[in-house]
């Protein structure tokens, strides 16, 4: 085979590789990329239930309760247009609290409730999930108790 | 003074680098030597300036100089003496001058070392980098500057970040960054290379070295990255496929599969055009993970202090380098002399399938972290997380790793296929082994840490099949590297599956004198107590974990609060236990108080456990791959050849 063959079949088995990959990482990508939501978007109907995704809000003011077990807490996510609850089992991280930002991975169950495997926050003042820029930065959480 | 100083050492750095870059051209486009003859004691000092005013930022923050704005807004006099020094890079502009500091040393050392290259290659190179230099001067000077004064200088700094209080982060960044930025060496010697058209095995063996160093640092940076993770987030996991992680791996598979094709291009001379693309892309990548990181475009838990205004100045920085070296890639492409021939059957045929695999995982990678932004950009906000990237670069992780045990086992040029079955039953026998035992006692396994078990096996056993009946001490240090590396790569594999396959994990609410199983143990909590520390307060969990032996260990994990300084708001940490066993690692964090019947007083506390089997081998294997390059590296720099032949030199003049 002459050196210039051999780049041929080179290139031809490096293409069918990158087309191979590609389609493997679309199809990845359309299974396995999880949309970040606002709970005024989750009411509007954007998402489906039992699909993986983001929730994003600021946990709404005296909304935080902690169930008998001592793990599991209930919570309500808002935007401010709307309002989302929340159920998660675990250890929130330090900087959850009431009236600052957070965002919980997780999925919607039938009945409207936000079921969360992890949930991420901060309130340091430098830190700001950029997906949650849209929101006005003072944005005053009705309390919905 | 200092900060003053500081920036004109700056300024007359920046003024060197302009100079090895005019000198370098003049010299390229009229062959005067007289000027070529300034462009390495240019590089030199402009190495040992940019060094010298990264040192002096060291010192204003060791010295709580509150007058500079960078140090009051990162420091605090009350702050302990590592985390001060540390501060000097755990922030946007130390680390740029950082960035600029190994760019100059690099160069330096290009210029002091290397003795190998022609020398319009050699000025073609330094003129490169010092090109490269002047752009991240430009950043730096115009809208970064380290050492601005404040008109007035507060009473006290604003802190650092708590989490970055770390001692393994404090020296975590500044690793990363030497591979990172040590790989622009790589991307300055192709640039020489194409401008000169020398490109060949004298070439490909000058880079060699400078590959193989910044990748040590990056294998370093990458483990000690993954560590720092694991016990200072608290939530257990070694890798979460964060934008920040994704664009540290990036760069890494570019010089892994670098590493690889420099081999071919030095040993061969072939796969050059491929070596030389590699080698902007390795850079590139570095460029693009800085980028990333720095402008905060991405969403991360690493992305502590973002400005995007900055990040502009870089894309454009970027798009000027990346697009430079490739239109001068296109240009020369034709000059490229085609390499030797070989047969799919042989080491180079493997090497190929190595970089193609490395190269596509890389590309995949790329595209998840990209993706989102790409997503946002057309108004739908998407986050990818480690579902894809375990789906789409596993199976190619674990096909490169097969790739991997056939390679070393190939001789150069042509080989046969029989052979090479010959010379594996070993390594087929163990992983049957290992998949045999798995299945039978293993209980329920999923099929990608099954999978990643079996191949483990198999490559630590074919790994160190280049050493069979081999004389050892004739054995060159290069190959010693290369089974050490790779037997690393099976290490830390099986660490990954093991752990990912036998995770015990328990999550309670227990109140004092409680004991919970978790795998094999059982662990007691004993109580709460609250502690002090030096810029902080915490509450303090005992636990006593027991074996089956009967052996027993203390635990102290903990919840740290960190005061608001200067305004700011105050900020909590978990510190979590880790007690290291033979077998893995039991890992302990301490989570909130459960308010008691009446509301108020705690009478449980949040508790997570992990026991994860094998975990630490991860790590170590990580070590082993930066030891077994670091052994190849002192192979191929022929550092004590070097030294000899000194030696003799001098003893020769003695006498003389």
């Amino acid at each position: 085979m002459k050196a210039k063959h051999q780049r041929l079949v080179l290139a031809a088995v490096a293409l069918c590789g990158v087309a191979g990959a590609g389609v493997l990482a679309a199809s990845a990508l359309r299974d396995e990329a999880a949309y970040f939501r606002t709970p005024a978007e989750v009411v509007a109907g954007k998402t489906t239930v039992g699909e993986p995704m983001r929730l994003g809000g600021m946990v709404a003011s005296g909304s935080i309760r902690r169930q008998a077990d001592g793990l599991t807490i209930d919570f309500v996510a808002t935007d401010g247009k709307a309002s989302i609850p929340v159920r998660f089992k675990g250890i929130v991280p330090d900087l959850f609290a009431e009236n600052s930002g957070m965002v919980a991975d997780g999925r919607m169950r039938a009945d409207g409730v936000f079921v969360a495997d992890r949930i991420l926050a901060k309130h340091d003042e430098r830190y700001m999930p950029p997906q949650m820029g849209d929101m006005p930065k003072n944005m005053k959480v009705p309390a919905t108790t | 003074m200092i900060a003053e100083l500081g920036l004109a050492l700056l300024w007359i750095a920046a003024a060197l680098a302009c100079l090895s870059l005019v000198a370098g051209i003049v010299f390229l486009r009229t062959g005067k030597d007289d000027l070529a003859a300034l462009v390495r004691p240019a590089s030199v000092a402009q190495g040992l300036l940019t060094a010298t005013a990264f040192a002096l930022l060291i010192a204003l923050f060791v010295r709580s100089d509150m007058s500079v704005e960078l140090v009051a807004r990162n420091s605090h006099s009350l702050k302990p003496m590592l985390f001060k020094v540390a501060g000097a890079w755990g922030n946007h502009e130390g680390s740029m001058l950082l960035w600029l500091t190994i760019l100059g040393v690099s160069g330096a050392l290009v210029a002091i070392f290397e003795k190998r290259l022609r020398n319009d290659t050699l000025v073609a190179t330094l003129a490169a980098q010092a090109a490269l230099s002047l752009g991240f001067f430009a950043f730096l000077l115009f809208s970064s500057n380290p050492f601005k004064r404040l008109p007035v200088a507060p009473p006290d700094g604003q802190g650092l970040n708590p989490l970055l209080q770390d001692p393994g982060l404090a020296f975590h960044p500044p690793t990363l960054y030497v591979g990172y930025v040590g790989i622009s060496v790589a991307f300055s010697f192709a640039v020489g290379a194409l401008i000169t058209r020398e490109i060949g095995p004298a070439f490909a063996r000058a880079m060699r070295p400078w590959v193989l160093g910044s990748w040590i640092f990056l294998t370093l940076g990458i483990t000690a990255g993954s560590y720092w993770a694991y016990y200072e987030l608290g939530w257990g996991g070694w890798w979460f496929w964060d934008p920040v992680e994704n664009v540290s791996l990036i760069p890494w598979l570019a010089g892994t599969a670098l590493l690889h094709s420099v081999a071919v291009t030095a040993t061969r001379n072939a796969l050059r055009a491929w070596t030389v693309m590699l080698a902007v892309i390795a850079f590139s990548m570095s460029m693009v993970g800085t980028f990333i990181v720095r402008s905060g475009l991405l969403t991360s838990v690493h992305s502590f202090a973002v400005d995007p205004e900055r990040g502009t100045f870089l894309l454009a920085l970027m798009a000027i380098y990346i697009g430079g070296a490739l239109t001068l890639f296109a240009m020369r492409a034709g000059a490229v002399a085609e390499g030797k021939k070989f047969a799919l059957m042989s080491r180079e045929g493997s090497l190929v399938i190595n970089n193609l695999l490395l190269t596509t995982i890389l590309a995949l990678v790329l595209l998840g972290t990209l993706y989102p932004i790409v997503a946002e950009a057309m108004g739908e906000k998407i986050s990818v997380g480690p579902p894809y990237y375990n789906k789409v670069a596993g199976p190619l992780a674990l096909i490169l790793c097969l790739v991997m045990v056939a390679g070393p086992l190939l001789s150069w040029r042509k080989d046969d296929g029989k052979k090479l079955w010959s010379r594996l039953p070993a390594a087929a026998f163990a992983g049957a082994a290992v998949l045999f035992g798995l299945v039978l006692f293993g209980g329920k396994v999923g099929v990608l840490p099954l999978l990643g078990m079996t191949v483990a096996g198999v490559v630590a056993v074919a790994s160190i099949a280049p050493l069979w009946k081999r004389n050892l001490r004739r054995t060159p240090l290069p190959t010693w590297g290369m089974v050490i590396a790779h037997f690393g790569v099976a290490v830390a594999l099986a660490g990954m599956a093991a752990e990912s396959a036998f995770i015990k994990e328990r999550l309670v609410a227990a109140a004092p004198g409680e004991t919970v199983k978790v795998d094999d143990f059982s662990v007691k909590f004993a109580g709460v107590s609250p502690v002090a520390g030096p810029n902080y307060t915490a509450i303090r969990g005992t636990l006593i974990a027991t074996t089956p032996s009967g052996a027993s260990f203390t635990l102290h994990p903990e919840a740290r609060m960190f005061p608001g300084l200067m305004g700011t708001a105050p900020t909590e940490t978990n510190e979590a236990a880790l007690l290291t066993r033979p077998g893995g690692q039991l890992y302990v964090v301490l989570g909130q108080p459960v308010p008691g019947a009446d509301g108020m007083s705690a009478d449980r506390y949040q508790l997570r456990l992990w026991w994860k089997p094998l975990v630490w081998w991860i790590w170590l294997g990580g070590a082993l791959i930066a030891i077994g390059a670091a052994l190849s590296l002192l192979g191929r720099a022929q550092l004590i050849e070097i030294w000899r032949v000194r030696r003799a030199r001098k003893a020769q003049e003695r006498f003389a």
